[in-house]
């Protein structure tokens, strides 16, 4: 296994594209180094983008937020202003592991390993985040929920990686939040995750966006959640709708840690209080 | 296994080089080549938290680090713990609570405590029990533990 660290995202780009073995992008490390582990992986190649330049910083841009492919989950709860716009994308960034693992792992990482149960990323979803892409010869710009094509895979070609997410700039009057349910309080695995976006004009919700984790090959935006509480003030029958839009849009598995009946129903319940926490913090 | 690649880094405060396979964890090469044997391995997956070390003052565990990963960077142990011969208040306060009983999860909670307390001073029960939360241990029941952390940090601040 050979190791590199390259100094710009184009120069880990061209490694990939010139690898003729198994390359795999080390960021943080909790997924690759466990799967190193288990033998399910044998890279002939880790590319180490913790030395890509600012691949290790939050900056504030005149669009929102960039936050760089190797800023581990810690660094999201230091930084202030990141965490008063996205409240709730930092939150689910942060149920991540333990205090061990928040020292490593990654929005950009927890996107391609693209477990359907990754706490980020309906949570960044909702937000309306961007993964940045470069590739040996171009870059795109692409909207996080389409990034996961599947359990562990995701639409990124042999010679492309994240170099950074972006969040926008929140408008006026938003709020988000994301709540996850999992048997003990600490260090699991999502049942169901759900995040909310709100933003609100005359004390009503001008504009959702609702995502779903865990109930799904992917986690999903799901645009009726999001319309079955446009215009309204999240009345009793609203969240009604929207329970019902969410518990409509799933497709889980059965596992230890649920039932399909189980999850289905309870990524109403989840919903309904996530909404009501993004309400509030929207200033509704 | 792949040729062994110059690994030259800080650990504990000493410069110290060694040479590992790329594939090698921080983990091991702590344990095997510098002979730090306070960094337990238990599961060498990330869930138990026995390998606990700080890289760069960020706690994490080395079981989930490449031994390469730290070159050029800076690693605090157990074994970094104690000052000229003085155990650090966590380890006096283990002791005194009895905070272990097979003691390998011990180091491990050491190191996260220790981090615990250089970011929040005078946490409280749930802030310590949400902060240990990565570091299992099979024997005491956590109680012990937590009251061990409590009176360090209390023994902490009224040195300062």
């Amino acid at each position: 296994m050979r190791y590199e660290k390259p100094t710009s995202a184009k120069k880990a780009a061209d490694l990939l594209a010139q690898e003729k073995g198994a390359a795999f992008l080390l960021a943080g490390g909790t997924d690759l180094l466990v799967k190193l582990k288990m033998g399910m992986v044998e890279p002939d190649l880790v590319i180490d983008i913790k030395h890509i330049a600012n691949a290790n910083e939050i900056q504030i841009t005149p669009k929102g937020f960039r936050v760089g492919a190797a800023v581990p989950g810690a660094r999201l709860a230091e930084h202030t202003a990141l965490k008063k716009a996205w409240p709730g994308v930092v939150e689910a960034a942060n149920l991540i592991g333990s205090d061990q693992i928040q020292g490593r792992c990654t929005l950009a990482g927890n996107l391609c390993n693209a477990s359907p149960a990754a706490d980020s990323v309906p949570a960044m979803i909702a937000a309306g985040a961007k993964a940045v892409i470069v590739g040996a010869k171009k870059r795109r710009t692409l909207a996080v929920e389409k990034i996961a094509l599947g359990p562990g895979q995701t639409c990124l070609e042999k010679d492309e990686l994240i170099e950074s997410i972006t969040l926008p700039k929140p408008a006026p009057r938003t709020g988000d939040a994301y709540l996850r349910f999992i048997p003990r309080t600490e260090m699991d695995i999502a049942v169901v995750g759900v995040a909310v976006c709100v933003t609100l004009a005359r004390g009503r919700i001008k504009s959702a966006r609702v995502a779903l984790g865990a109930v799904a090959p992917t986690a999903m935006l799901v645009p009726a959640a999001a319309r079955a509480i446009v215009g309204t003030r999240l009345e009793d029958d609203a969240l009604e709708k929207l329970a019902r839009a969410c518990s409509a849009a799933c497709s889980p598995i059965d596992d230890k840690r649920g039932t399909i009946e189980y999850r289905t129903r309870l990524a109403g319940v989840l919903a309904k209080r996530v909404a009501k926490i993004a309400f509030a913090r929207a200033g509704g | 296994m792949s040729k062994a690649t110059l690994v030259s880094t800080f650990v504990n405060g000493d410069a110290v080089q060694f040479a590992c396979p790329t594939e090698e964890s921080l983990m091991t090469a702590l344990r095997d080549r510098v002979g730090l044997t306070g960094v337990k391995e238990g599961c060498g997956t990330g869930d138990c938290g026995a390998c606990s070390v700080t890289l760069d003052g960020q706690l994490v565990c080395s079981c989930l680090v490449l031994g390469v990963e730290a070159d050029g960077r800076e690693v605090e142990t157990v074994e970094g713990m104690a000052q000229q011969g003085q155990l650090h208040p966590l380890q006096e306060q283990f002791i005194e609570h009895a905070a272990l009983q097979c003691g390998i999860c011990t180091p491990g909670f050491l190191v996260a405590a220790k981090a615990l307390l250089e970011r929040n001073p005078n946490p409280d029960e749930t802030e310590i029990r949400y902060a240990l939360a990565g570091n299992l241990c099979r024997c005491t029941g956590y109680d012990k533990i937590v009251r061990a952390v409590q009176a360090a940090a209390k023994q902490m601040r009224s040195r300062r």
